[in-house]
């Protein structure tokens, strides 16, 4: 089982947080912290999984994270999931990431945290791993959201189009964004599937 | 209507959206919190509009605002509305946080939803329920994910088998039933379908794996055919829990699995990882199958000299699998893992210390605690150091000290352990110290000359103030000195090493200890100066004591403090004795008279409790309130005498207990690990035998003792293996004579002799002392367990045939319903056909009495038809009908629990099952009782009764009857009089309890109704047979007539609009819950929904199975609430205000 996937950047600062079973926003958070204090110290070229104690109340777990460019994805499980099966769960969360998003980027995850949720409900459901083919996944989502665009139909034009409007002051938005965006580099690993 | 929609869109495009929050929230770098507080407000705004997209927009937000870490619990209820909105966009939204949302509230959306055409709503249900499952939604919904497994679409089907794991988890009943169905889902068409139920079934097997044995065939074909990698995975993990528990499976396995590993081991190392791991647990059966571990062993070899740290973590982790099982294999590899150890990764080391802790024997101990000691100066960082360290300790105390041969080498090493600087293990460092010197006693000797050498130089320890964990080791040192003070040879030294000014700097604890074990000390100096007759040295040490104590006296700390002051007087008054030359010593020492014996640390928990000995039953009566004392004193004196002769019972006279002793030592005698108890309490300090032995290896101790504190462990090394070759010579030796003289009788002991090569004779002839345990301790093992493990409900017998009382709760509706008329087909039938005149004639009437509301009137008939047209276009078969009513039911179950005025008290405990009704006489048997309305049929309403049987005998024909009224009448199988009862078609052996349900049909739901009944049954036991009654009252309040429905705000203002509702109000006073709490109690007990909620006023709505709406506007004020209901019918209206006002005058 797959307990929690979080998401944050160099400087910690969480970008997605999932957890399948119920914590506290505190918990939460708290976790976050440790998590990311835990993976800061280590090196990029040493192995990508770690013991994280007590963290998550029992010793079973694991945590398997990869580090692309600006951002931490790390998986939180327990014994029952195979550590390189994981590992390359992440690498697919990626690439259909970078699918979805054309060439993702830190800023995607900021600005479409929703989509992000969507395309992780497609993976992984309740802790278990739903699906690992990666165009099964994009064709399911991108399903979903031409069922939404139909169903904004009429109504939801005016507000697209004043997201439009707002839209056309973006190239202001990278100015505030300090930690730049860098694609996410996407290395090949092993070829899983 | 529509412009209002317009309206509200454009005034929405203003409105944040999740974009704009998070621009806002980055462009407000230094004043964040005051900005989102900011944004909150705006979307609490935005939750009490009645659009719902601008509802979806902000739960959308709060959604990112949680992940920033704002608790959202709050809007729990406007998230779940928006969950039932009818478009999946804003479904979607709603559902990504649902972490906050458990309410049972959102099972009604979720079941709409569930049946619903669209297979992404569908989707997106199951994808919510994964996360709020709780055991009530678990088991009104098993059935129906049960059915979306067998779904057309794949997408839907994986998600319903992946969700089955929550819903077992949480109502492990439904596991027997739907494991047939889930077993079917391996051999679906649909890879991903089956990837999921093989997912499913390794969580479960992976904490029960007995009961998937039978699986084992149909796995092996999905191994040796599947080419999903996930698949592969899974399947080889099920099966390395599996092989254990069935050696025959291995023996299947071990060909496949050996090809698997020569082929995919350059192409998926992974893969091959999980093959090993099988392979190895499957060998652990078969002694014979060390080739195949061989190839394991190399294969992980290659692994671990990897150059990807990945692999090499992982194959350390195989390694140790195989470590359990064939600790020599891995034994020879030893170099390896020790080269691990300097790995620049944390991980890695981490896990090649675990294998070190296994690899350890009696000849490598030494050497390898000697690498892990250099390690231990290398060490930078406190934390890796702080694992070495318990390791080293761990590896060297497991299994009772098994491999330790050399004690002395052991206390020195932790000895030069206490040199570690800022480690936070210093109690267990001195608890290892305690545990060594107390158990092994051939040790003491050194253990104490050590001790008092760490005291001596307790300058080193405690001197600063960031080592403060160690100094705990002085805790152990002071009280080993004390305590075995008679092996100190310069006791002199260490008491003044203890009375130093120093030490009051140490923790209060450990002065404490000091103080105490002082007087010990003292007290064995003081006998060794009697008896060699040197009486000044004796006075010089009574006075070294009453100088030096006062600083203890004057600690902070109340515990050092006491125990100063206390022998401070007491050393006084030895003093005076001293002077009168009264010899002393004897009597001091007799303060400390008395061995310490080891005690097992759940000794306490195994005293079984003696016969007679009941630990519940009060030892005084409790103090009733109504009578006070002063009334009647004579009860108290009464009570004691009753007391009293409770109590003698157990209490044993003094011959018993002698026997006992007896018997008890007898016992003792005759186990080998008892340590005998000394016949005198005061033999110990004389010679103990134990210390005889000591001297079997000469130590020269001078070279340690003067490098303070750090005796050098390696020497024991080298002395260790000086020994090892001696004794090795000497034992061929014997061996070689042994031989020629008596070879044939002491074969057997021979052999032994030669086998055991790691047979190592240990340095002192130790003897470990078993801690103790209470006689006949009851032997537990469930003490390990924990009893809240929500998988051990899961433990489950899977291939027993299921048995009726075992389908999920939904499926026992259907069931009872095709029993109780053997001929339902045809009344259903009947029933649908007639329905539409009984609609008419009914309309008729009610257009006589209300002419006015004629219109409406036909719309709601007109409407009712419709459905029931729509629902049969939909399926035309009856039993899909069938199906449908019952989930129709069931959604209104949840919420028809009913509350009544009678035994409210049962039902305030918060139990779904409603009423229990009076237990007969003779508490065989028990009903509780939940009425449900039929909305499929607007003039039924089901009975749901459970029967339990509380008696000790079984109980069988059971016949219910009820006295029908004008009104309701039951609905009884077609022939039978209305005198006949209807048989309960199940019997019930004793403490179980079944469900059963019953039909009633009504005419007029405007009122509440009583109906009398009674059941009749057979009670059958061992003396025979009698028949029994049970007189029962069923209560039919109005709410229970009505169905919960969710209505939006435009629908409702609508409806109010219309004018012909008939109005009616009531105000109760003395209502101190909150609003909350109160709008949750209509919708529970009274089956409303909450169509809107601003600040202190709410509008609810709900609808009687006949079509009725119902409204309500609720306002609370500051004491009392005042409620104005709407409905078509007045009576009805007035009859639901009265029962309203029942509930509410209770809170």
């Amino acid at each position: 089982m797959i307990n929690a996937i979080l998401v944050f950047n160099n400087h910690g600062k969480p970008r997605l947080v999932r957890f399948y079973q119920h914590l506290a926003e505190e918990v939460q958070q708290q976790i976050v912290r440790e998590v990311f204090h835990l993976v800061l110290k280590r090196d990029d070229h040493i192995c990508n999984f770690l013991e994280c104690g007590s963290l998550f109340g029992g010793s079973d777990y694991k945590l398997i994270y990869r580090h692309y460019a600006t951002l931490y994805f790390v998986f939180c499980v327990d014994s029952s999931e195979s550590e390189l099966g994981i590992l390359d769960l992440i690498q697919v969360f990626v690439e259909t990431l970078d699918k979805c998003f054309e060439n993702v980027c830190e800023l995607d995850l900021i600005f479409h945290m929703d989509k992000v949720h969507h395309i992780l409900q497609e993976m992984v459901i309740g802790g278990m791993v739903l699906e690992t083919n990666m165009n099964e996944i994009v064709a399911q989502v991108e399903a979903q959201s031409k069922l939404e665009k139909a169903e904004g139909g009429l109504s939801a034009a005016p507000s697209r189009a004043v997201s439009a409007v707002k839209n056309i002051n973006l190239p202001e938005i990278p100015r505030n964004i300090n930690i730049g965006d860098i694609n996410i580099k996407v290395p090949n690993l092993s070829q899983f599937m | 209507m529509a412009l209002k929609m317009v309206k509200g869109s454009i005034d929405r495009m203003f409105d944040k959206n999740l974009q704009d929050l998070v621009r806002g929230i980055r462009n407000h770098k230094e004043d964040e919190a005051k900005y989102i507080s900011q944004c909150i407000d705006e979307i609490k705004q935005e939750l009490k509009q009645d659009n719902i997209a601008v509802k979806a927009n902000a739960v959308c937000k709060l959604t990112y605002l949680q992940m920033l870490g704002y608790d959202i619990s709050w809007a729990a209820f406007n998230i779940i509305e928006v969950m039932s909105a009818s478009k999946f966009t804003f479904k979607v939204s709603s559902l990504c946080n649902y972490n906050c949302t458990s309410q049972a509230v959102s099972l009604l959306y979720l079941t709409n939803d569930l049946s619903s055409p669209n297979q992404y709503d569908t989707g997106v249900a199951l994808t919510g329920l994964s996360c709020f499952v709780t055991p009530d939604l678990a088991r009104d919904l098993a059935n129906d994910i049960m059915t979306l497994m067998s779904h057309t679409k794949p997408y839907i089907r994986k998600k319903a088998v992946l969700i089955m794991y929550k819903v077992f988890l949480k109502y492990p009943e439904s596991l027997r039933p739907a494991f047939p169905r889930l077993k079917e889902k391996l051999e679906d068409p649909d890879p991903g379908v089956q990837s999921a139920a093989v997912n499913v079934i390794c969580e479960l097997a992976r904490r029960n794996p007995k009961n998937y044995l039978s699986l084992a065939p149909l796995f092996f074909k999905l191994m040796t055919s599947s080419t999903n990698n996930w698949v592969l995975i899974k399947i080889i993990k099920l099966f390395g829990a599996l092989t254990p528990l069935e050696p025959r499976l291995g023996k299947k396995l071990i060909e496949p699995l050996t090809n698997l590993i020569h082929r995919y081991v350059c192409k998926c190392c992974f893969l091959h990882l999980g093959v090993v791991k099988v392979l190895i647990s499957l060998s652990s059966g078969m002694p014979n199958h060390s080739a195949s571990i061989q190839l394991c062993v190399q294969k992980l070899r290659i692994l671990i000299e990897d150059s990807d740290q990945n692999l090499k973590y992982l194959g350390l982790l195989a390694m140790s699998k195989i470590l359990k099982t064939h600790p020599k294999s891995v034994q020879s590899h030893k170099d390896l893992i020790l080269q691990c150890l300097d790995d620049k990764d944390e991980s890695i080391r981490l896990r090649a210390l675990d294998l070190l802790y296994g690899m350890v024997s009696k000849k490598n101990l030494m050497e390898i605690v000697k690498k892990l000691m250099i390690h231990v100066d290398k060490a930078e960082g406190t934390t890796y150091r702080d694992e070495l360290l318990t390791k080293i300790i761990d590896i060297c105390s497991q299994s009772n000290y098994q491999y330790i041969t050399n004690f002395e080498w052991y206390i020195s090493i932790l000895v030069e352990l206490t040199r570690l600087e800022g480690t936070r293990h210093g109690h267990l460092i001195a608890a290892q110290m305690l545990d060594v010197a107390i158990r092994v006693k051939a040790i003491r000797k050194f253990a104490v000359s050590q001790m008092a050498m760490l005291l001596d130089n307790a300058h080193l320890i405690a001197s600063n103030t960031q080592r403060n964990g160690i100094c705990e080791v002085l805790y152990a040192a002071a009280w080993i000195c004390g305590e075995f003070s008679e092996h100190l040879e310069e006791a002199n030294q260490t008491l003044e090493a203890m009375l130093r000014p120093k030490v009051t700097t140490l923790p209060g604890h450990i002065q404490a200890v000091y103080v105490q074990n002082m007087v010990k000390l003292y007290a064995s100096i003081l006998q060794q100066k009697e008896q060699s007759g040197e009486k000044e040295a004796a006075q010089e040490i009574t006075q070294l004591m009453i100088e030096r104590l006062p600083q203890f006296v004057q600690s902070a700390d109340l515990e050092v403090q006491e125990r100063a002051s206390c022998i401070l007087q007491l050393i006084k008054y030895i003093q005076k004795l001293q002077i009168k030359e009264v010899p002393v010593a004897e009597e001091v020492i007799a303060l400390f008279a008395g061995e310490l014996n080891p005690v097992a640390p759940k000794a306490q928990k195994k005293v079984p409790v003696p016969e007679g000995l009941d630990l519940d039953a009060w030892i005084n009566e409790p103090p009733s309130d109504s009578e006070s004392e002063d009334e009647k004193p004579k009860t108290i004196f009464h009570d004691e005498e009753q007391r009293h002769s409770r109590h003698r019972q157990p209490e044993i006279d003094e011959e018993e207990l002698a026997r006992r002793r007896e018997a008890r030592k007898q016992e003792q005698a005759n186990n080998p690990f008892y340590i005998k108890s000394s016949p005198s309490p005061q033999k110990r300090y004389q010679d103990t035998p134990g210390v005889e032995h000591i001297p079997v290896v000469q130590i020269d101790l001078s070279v340690p003792l003067k490098v303070p504190g750090m005796p050098m462990s390696d020497q024991y090394v080298k002395l260790e293996e000086e020994r090892r070759h001696k004794q090795k010579l000497e034992k061929d030796k014997k061996k070689k004579k042994q031989k020629k003289e008596k070879r044939g009788k002491h074969h057997r002991h021979n052999s032994l002799h030669t086998e055991s090569e790691e047979d190592i004779a240990p340095a002192h002839h130790v003897d470990i002392i078993t801690e103790e345990m209470p006689e006949n301790a009851l032997p537990s093992d469930e003490d390990d367990k924990d009893p809240n493990d929500p998988y051990k409900a899961l433990d489950i017998d899977l291939d027993k045939p299921l048995a009726d009382s075992e389908k999920l709760p939904v499926q026992r509706h259907r069931n009872v319903e095709t029993q109780k008329s053997p001929d339902s087909e045809a009344p259903l039938v009947e029933k649908k056909s007639k329905k539409p005149k009984k609609k008419e004639k009914k309309h008729k009437e009610k257009e006589r009495e209300k002419g006015k509301k004629k219109e409406k009137e036909k719309k709601v008939v007109e409407e009712e038809e419709e459905k029931q047209k729509s629902s049969k276009h939909k399926k035309k078969k009856h039993k899909k009908e069938k199906e449908e009513k019952s989930k129709d039911k069931k959604k209104s179950k949840k919420k028809s629990h009913h509350s009544e005025e009678e035994t409210t008290e049962s039902v305030q405990n918060g139990t779904l099952d409603d009423e229990p009704l009076p237990v007969s006489s003779c508490a065989l048997t028990a009903l509780t009782y939940d009425i449900q309305g039929n909305l499929q049929n607007d003039s039924q309403v089901t009975v749901s009764v459970i029967f339990e049987n509380k008696s000790t005998s079984f109980l069988k024909s059971m016949e219910l009857n009820v006295l029908d009224s004008l009104n309701t009448k039951m609905l009884r199988p077609e022939g039978s009089s209305v005198h006949d009862g209807i048989p309960v078609p199940f019997q019930l052996p004793p403490g179980i309890s079944n469900e059963a349900q019953f039909v009633f049909t009504l005419q007029s739901i405007v009122m509440a109704q009583k109906l009398k009944g009674t059941l009749s049954f057979i009670v059958k036991n061992d003396e025979g047979s009698t028949h029994e009654k049970l007189d029962f009252k069923l209560h039919f309040s109005c709410a229970s007539y009505l169905i919960t429905t969710p209505c939006y705000s435009d629908a409702f203002a609508k409806l109010l609009e219309s004018g012909d509702l008939h109005m009616s109000s009531i105000k109760i006073d003395g209502i101190s819950i909150s609003f909350q709490h109160l709008l949750a109690k209509i919708c529970f007990h009274h089956h409303f929904s909450v169509v809107e909620r601003v600040d202190s006023c709410a509008s609810m709505y709900s609808r009687s199975i006949q079509g009725h709406h119902v409204c309500l506007l609720v306002k609370k004020g500051e004491n009392s609430v005042s409620i104005d209901g709407k409905c078509n019918d007045s009576t009805l209206l007035s009859n639901l205000l009265d029962e309203m006002k029942e509930t509410l005058s209770k809170c």
